[in-house]
């Protein structure tokens, strides 16, 4: 029983992180229909960022604090810069975008083993988020890890956060009009490529959010970003576009799906499972969880 | 009956056909590229150099499928890395089993210790024919189920593209992950023969050469009939427009599914091939970063053309060589930047650019007063 | 050439995330007619196509040749004889004319003819390239055909498909007053041997060439007869006067007209796209 608790609690941790990168992904893929590779690089910005701060700033806790701020304006300062030197250019392509970001990419990697080095770097946590919480105590305990609640709490933070900004703000209310109808919002006095650039900067700064986040979890590294970008489309995939709804749903489902097979396999074995699983859902609904049905043709 | 005398004229319409290949000029380009392969480069390249440009090959025959899939087909297929895998690991498991002679097991096996036999589905490859086979029959096969699942249900663009990547991700994961009998990490090394033949001797060297040259040439010929078939229009078509071809009574499901199992084939063989060329083949080769510089080389060349697609992927494997042997660090960002070039700013790759030069010029002589360029 | 099939429909009925577009529609259409869907936008006319060749789910029966089409996919009604067009003309740009009806040609072609190179022009290919007057373009890229050009090669390319019934929706929308009528007489002529639907917004087109009419309001059939009979019909009057009135209100114009002239009113409908509202 607490192994089985211990494993749900560890795959909605890993839904956390998964939700935290999708989060970013469901504006720019989900609402604006750009595949962004480079969005990996973005949660390494946000990553690194963190280890700078640390070493500026003293405190582990204060830094930690501070980073999510600033890791979110200099990943989304990325995005934007990145939106309008190339990604405004090919709108019309999306599959040509996935190889220009994926360049873009290869590039942010290697400008990181130039500033920082090829090997990994590691934050220090600070002292409140290393301990554990006891859930269920006894012989066998059920332990929860701080930093793992912390990462949760972040990534429901985060979706509140975006669902309020899309639904109540004039912002969230331009954006949700340019993705239902670009011209229309066009000639109603919209500007679409300023809009376009605002979305692009939250979504990538969701993004370095999620990369403070990772600091917690795991070491630093140039190619942080690469594998667990693309488990992060598959929830987009998988969760259909246009709506948050489906972007949480996935994720926390392919977090403890992840955790369970390889609780009972092995990682790699769980790997397979988990996108056969994917395929095989998508047979059933090939547009997604939640779609916005419309009479397009395509 | 004409109803229609008063029709306007066509605006443009001289060249004789959009898609029709030049047969002479494709004849000339072949015979062309073969004196290069078998004369030229044989008798101008060391053996050292003359085993690189194998491997280029290799990638060129990638290359071919890509083409067919992602130029004609609009497949954007970014896990090219599982059928050149499985192609390769097929190809290596047999002459892993040939290596260690009958009754032994393959070394690292041996040196793992864990398997006191040979895996049952290790088994069939012991068998040259059918190890053969399977180089390209497995990937095909692979290629066939899940091209079925997907195309049927409309799976397209972009999320068929992350798709394939996944599934180039999850195959290179995988054999990591089964140490004891795909060799994890280090994938099957060390391969010293071929079919009887010594690897480690320069003349057998030079003949794994040859036959991956002749590979190459048949790859292409097979491919550029498809294209120019009546299938390869319909290609096009569904590339443009799916839609419409269901409505001409066509299932563009069936239309993409050879383009992509064809390539998966090509793949597959290169894969094979390029085993007995480079001794090894690993995890390293098959996921997500050679999988999607195997669409680079297509890209740079020209995606749609079978000329560009196979010239450029040869031309970044040498460049990536050359470059990354001297400046790693300067290779990565010129590889990002000829992504971004190829792909931003000409889509339709190098090969493109003679065309724009052409149509430049003949609109400058077009033009009598000869002034616009 | 190919057998005179009608189409039946009964109790047809789509919905999209509740709402009811097309609700409970019968119609019949007889072997060769000519037959033109208006009504106001949103009426359904469009969906109504969508629903007999398979592009969105319905309920109901639709009979085609007493073949029931209703649950069956896209491309096999294509098969089944019927073709339909799209309101933006939607041909391969990237192949040329005499492509783009080589493939609408070869639906049942076997694997080996697919995989072998077209050689010349085939028959049927170039009979309908005769008829929608395209013989001189067969080998530009259609994406340089004028906008009439390439609703005559989708035309063409139903033809060549050898459809039964042909499914237009705003065949000459776009067009010039001499492409409009050039293109009327083509549908006249091909129904002399196929049933042809045409959704039409333009109603001089209308008056010129239907041979017979129904009118679609609020995903139902209001009105169904000859030109003469649906433009007497009180209720068609209401329809579009409510609406020409609603559109009249706005642009702050006179009152409407009704469509009370059985001849075409000649030159004046030329250029006009889709102006249904106030010229009804």
């Amino acid at each position: 029983m607490t192994v089985i608790l211990g494993q749900t609690f560890t795959g909605i941790s890993i839904g956390a992180v998964l939700l935290l990168i999708a989060l970013g992904l469901s504006l720019t893929f989900g609402q604006m229909n750009v595949i962004n590779m480079a969005h990996g690089e973005f949660i390494m910005a946000g990553a690194y960022t963190t280890y700078v701060l640390q070493k500026s700033i003293s405190g582990a806790g204060l830094s930690l604090l501070v980073a999510l701020p600033v890791a979110f304006l200099v990943a989304g300062a990325l995005g934007a810069l990145l939106e309008w030197v190339l990604i405004r250019r090919l709108y019309l392509r999306p599959l040509d975008t996935l190889l220009v970001t994926w360049g873009v990419s290869l590039m942010l990697q290697q400008l990181a083993r130039d500033l920082f080095g090829a090997p990994n770097v590691q934050t220090r946590a600070p002292d409140w988020l290393t301990g554990n919480i006891t859930v269920l105590g006894g012989s066998d305990p059920l332990t929860f890890a701080n930093s793992r609640l912390f990462i949760l709490g972040l990534a429901v933070t985060a979706v509140v956060a975006l669902s309020l900004t899309l639904r109540l703000t004039s912002l969230g209310r331009r954006i949700r009009g340019v993705v239902q109808n670009r011209d229309l919002a066009e000639v109603s006095g919209i500007s679409t490529s300023r809009v376009d650039r605002t979305a692009f900067f939250l979504g990538s700064g969701l993004a370095g959010v999620a990369g403070v986040a990772l600091t917690l979890v795991g070491p630093i590294g140039p190619t942080m970003g690469t594998n667990i970008i693309i488990d992060a489309f598959l929830v987009i995939v998988v969760g259909g576009i246009g709506q948050l709804k489906g972007t949480v749903i996935v994720a926390f489902a392919l977090g403890v799906m992840q955790s369970v097979l390889e609780y009972s396999t092995t990682v790699s074995v769980a790997k397979v499972l988990v996108l056969v699983a994917i395929v095989a859902f998508l047979q059933w609904r090939p547009q997604g969880l939640y779609t916005l049905r419309t009479r397009s043709l395509v | 009956m004409t109803l229609f005398k008063g029709a306007p004229a066509a605006p443009a319409g001289k060249s004789p056909s959009v898609l029709a290949g030049r047969p002479a000029r494709a004849w000339a380009g072949f015979a062309a590229a073969a004196v290069a392969l078998f004369a030229l480069a044989p008798l101008a390249l060391s053996d050292f150099r003359l085993g690189l440009l194998a491997k280029y090959l290799c990638t060129a025959m990638v290359a071919v499928g890509i083409c067919l899939a992602w130029g004609r087909g609009g497949l954007l297929t970014l896990g090219q890395g599982v059928f050149f895998g499985l192609g390769g690991y097929a190809m290596a498991m047999h002459l892993k089993i040939a290596d260690a002679g009958p009754g032994n097991l393959p070394d690292f096996m041996q040196l793992y210790g864990t398997a006191s036999e040979l895996p049952w589905w290790w088994r069939p490859f012991g068998n040259p024919l059918v190890a053969l086979a399977a180089t390209v029959l497995l990937p095909m096969a692979v290629a066939a189920v899940l091209g079925s699942f997907i195309f049927r249900r409309r799976v397209k663009g972009a999320y068929f593209a992350i798709l394939s990547q996944a599934l180039a991700a999850a195959f290179a994961i995988w054999l990591i992950g089964q140490q004891a009998t795909t060799g994890g990490t280090n994938g099957l090394t060390d391969i010293q023969g071929f079919f009887g033949y010594d690897l480690d001797d320069p003349v057998n060297q030079r003949m794994v050469y040859f036959v991956i040259a002749a590979v190459l040439l048949l790859l292409i010929a097979l491919v550029r009939q498809l294209i120019h078939s009546r299938y390869g229009e319909l290609l096009v078509a569904v590339r443009d427009s799916e839609e419409r071809v269901r409505f001409l009574g066509y299932d563009p499901a069936n239309v993409k599914l050879v383009a992509y199992v064809v390539a998966a084939g090509t793949a597959g063989l290169a894969g094979a091939l390029f085993v007995p060329a480079v001794g090894i083949i690993s995890p390293a080769m098959i996921g997500i970063v050679p999988s999607i510089e195997f669409v680079i080389g297509a890209a740079v060349g020209g995606r749609a053309s079978l000329a560009g697609a196979v010239l450029g992927a040869i031309g970044v494997a040498w460049a990536k060589t050359a470059l990354s042997e001297e400046f790693p660090a300067a290779w990565t960002y010129f590889q990002g930047l000829l992504f971004i070039v190829a792909l931003a700013f000409l889509p339709g790759g190098l090969v493109s650019l003679a065309g724009i030069v052409r149509r430049r010029r003949a609109a400058a002589t077009a033009l009598p007063s000869g002034g616009a360029a | 050439m190919s057998q005179l099939s009608g189409l039946e429909i009964r109790g047809l009925r789509v919905s999209f995330d509740g709402f009811t577009a097309v609700d409970g529609v019968d119609l019949d259409v007889a072997p060769g007619d000519l037959r033109f869907l208006i009504g106001p936008n949103g009426a359904g006319k469009t969906t109504l196509v969508d629903a007999v060749t398979g592009l969105v789910k319905a309920q109901g029966s639709v009979l085609f040749g007493g073949a029931e089409l209703l649950g069956r996919s896209v491309h096999r009604i294509a098969r089944s004889g019927i073709g339909r067009t799209f309101q933006t003309a939607t041909v391969f740009e990237g192949l040329t004319v005499l492509q783009n009806l080589d493939i609408a040609a070869g639906a049942g072609r076997g694997m080996l003819t697919m995989l072998r190179r077209r050689k010349g022009v085939p028959e049927p290919v170039a009979r309908a390239l005769e008829t929608v007057g395209l013989t001189d373009l067969a080998h530009s890229p259609a994406g340089t055909l004028a906008h009439g050009q390439k609703q005559w090669l989708e035309i063409g390319m139903l033809l060549v498909q050898d459809v039964r019934l042909l499914l237009l929706d705003e065949p000459v929308a776009g067009m010039s007053h001499d492409e409009r009528q050039a293109t009327g007489e083509l549908l006249e002529h091909i129904s002399e041997e196929r049933t042809v639907v045409v959704i039409e917004h333009d109603m001089d087109f209308m008056r010129s060439f239907a041979r017979s009419v129904s009118v679609l309001h609020a995903g139902r059939v209001l009105s169904e007869g000859t030109v003469a009979e649906v433009q007497a019909d009180p209720r068609v009057q209401e329809v579009y006067l409510g609406h020409a009135a609603a559109g009249d209100a706005a642009l702050g114009s006179a009152g409407p007209t009704l469509p009370d002239e059985p001849e075409p009113s000649g030159g004046t409908a030329s250029g006009r796209t889709g102006a249904a509202v106030q010229e009804v």
